[in-house]
C-alpha cells in the first residue's frame, strides 16, 4: 500500500513524456532565435545581446521547469531556495566584476 | 497504512526522507559550481578585449562546429530526462538505453570539444597566447571537463543497475545523474551565448 502510493507520487513529480517532449521543442527554438539572429546580422549590437541573454535565461528556465522538476518539490523548498541563493551570489561576481573593471580597463 | 501516514508527515516537514536529503546535498553541490562558473564567466567577460596583439576569438572561432555540439547536449539533456521516464515505469532496457545514449551523445560532444581546441592551438591560440584565450580555455575547458566527468559517472551507474537492477539507490543515482547531466547543458548554454554567439557578432 505504501510503495503503491510512493510510486503514485514519484511518477507525479517527475513529469510525463509531453512534458520533456515540449522542454525539448522549446529549448530547440531558443536556441534557434538567436543563432539566426547572430549569423544573419539582423539587428543591432545591443538588441542582439539583449536577444541572445533573454533567450539564455529563457532557457534556463525551460530546463529547469521541464527537465529539473523544480515546481514539484514537497515541503519547504530548500532546492528552490539553495537556487535562489546561487543566482543571488553569481550575479553579484558576474556584474560586480564587470561593474568594477569598466573603469579600469586597461584595453577598451 | 501507519506507515503511509508517516510517510506522508515526514514529505509535510521537509527533507526528513534520506533519500530527499541526499538529493538536497545535491543541489548545495551545484550551488558550489555555480560559484565556481560564475568567477570563470566574470573572469571572461572582464578580460574578453585583452588579446594581447594576438589572435581575437572571431578570427578563429568556427561556428558550425559549435552549432552541432550545442545541439547535441541539449539531445543528451532530454534524452536523459527519457530515462529517468523508463525508470519511473519500471524499465530497465530503457532506462540503460537512454543513460547510454546520454552518454554517447556527450562523448561526442567532448570529441567535437577536443578536435575544437587542437584547431585553435594549431592556428596559434593556446592558453599562454593572451588573456582572453587563457580565459576562453580555462572557462570552456572547466565545462568540458565536468562533461566528461559525466560521463564517467553515467557510465558506473549504468554498470549499477545492470547488476542490482532499479533499487532505491540506484535510483536516486539516476535522479542525480539526470540533474547533474541538466545542470550541464545549463551551463553550456551560457557558454553558447557569452562566449560564442557574443564574440562573432
Amino acid at each position: 500500500m505504501a510503495s503503491h502510493q510512493q510510486n503514485e507520487h514519484q511518477a507525479h513529480s517527475h513529469g510525463s513524456m509531453k512534458s520533456y517532449i515540449l522542454g525539448f521543442i522549446l529549448s530547440i527554438v531558443l536556441t534557434i532565435i538567436p543563432l539566426v539572429a547572430v549569423l544573419n546580422d539582423m539587428f543591432n549590437k545591443t538588441t542582439t545581446i539583449v536577444i541572445v541573454l533573454v533567450t539564455a535565461v529563457l532557457q534556463l528556465l525551460v530546463q529547469l521547469l521541464f527537465f529539473m522538476h523544480i515546481r514539484e518539490e514537497d515541503g519547504p523548498r530548500y532546492n528552490l531556495i539553495s537556487l535562489v541563493f546561487a543566482v543571488v551570489i553569481l550575479l553579484t561576481i558576474v556584474i560586480g566584476s564587470i561593474w568594477i573593471m569598466t573603469y579600469n580597463a586597461v584595453a577598451v | 497504512m501507519a506507515k503511509a501516514h508517516s510517510h506522508e508527515h515526514d514529505h509535510a516537514h521537509g527533507h526528513q526522507d534520506p533519500e530527499q536529503l541526499k538529493q538536497f546535498g545535491f543541489w548545495l553541490f551545484m550551488v558550489t559550481d555555480v560559484i565556481l562558473f560564475s568567477t570563470l564567466f566574470a573572469t571572461f567577460v572582464v578580460l574578453r578585449g585583452n588579446i594581447a596583439g594576438g589572435p581575437a576569438g572571431a578570427d578563429l572561432i568556427e561556428m558550425n562546429g559549435i552549432i552541432v555540439s550545442t545541439f547535441i547536449l541539449l539531445t543528451s539533456s532530454f534524452t536523459s530526462g527519457l530515462a529517468l521516464l523508463s525508470m519511473n515505469k519500471g524499465n530497465k532496457q530503457g532506462l540503460i538505453l537512454w543513460l547510454a545514449v546520454s552518454a554517447l551523445l556527450g562523448l561526442s560532444f567532448i570529441y567535437l570539444e577536443v578536435s575544437e581546441f587542437v584547431h585553435l592551438v594549431h592556428e596559434g591560440a593556446n592558453i599562454g597566447t593572451s588573456a582572453y584565450w587563457s580565459a576562453f580555455f580555462t572557462l570552456v575547458g572547466t565545462h568540458g571537463l565536468h562533461v566528461s566527468l559525466g560521463i564517467v559517472w553515467i557510465t558506473s551507474v549504468i554498470i549499477q543497475i545492470a547488476r542490482r537492477g532499479i533499487t532505491p539507490a540506484t535510483k536516486r543515482r539516476v535522479n542525480i545523474i539526470s540533474l547533474y547531466w541538466h545542470f550541464l547543458d545549463v551551463i553550456w548554454i551560457f557558454v553558447f551565448s557569452i562566449v560564442y554567439l557574443m564574440e562573432v557578432m
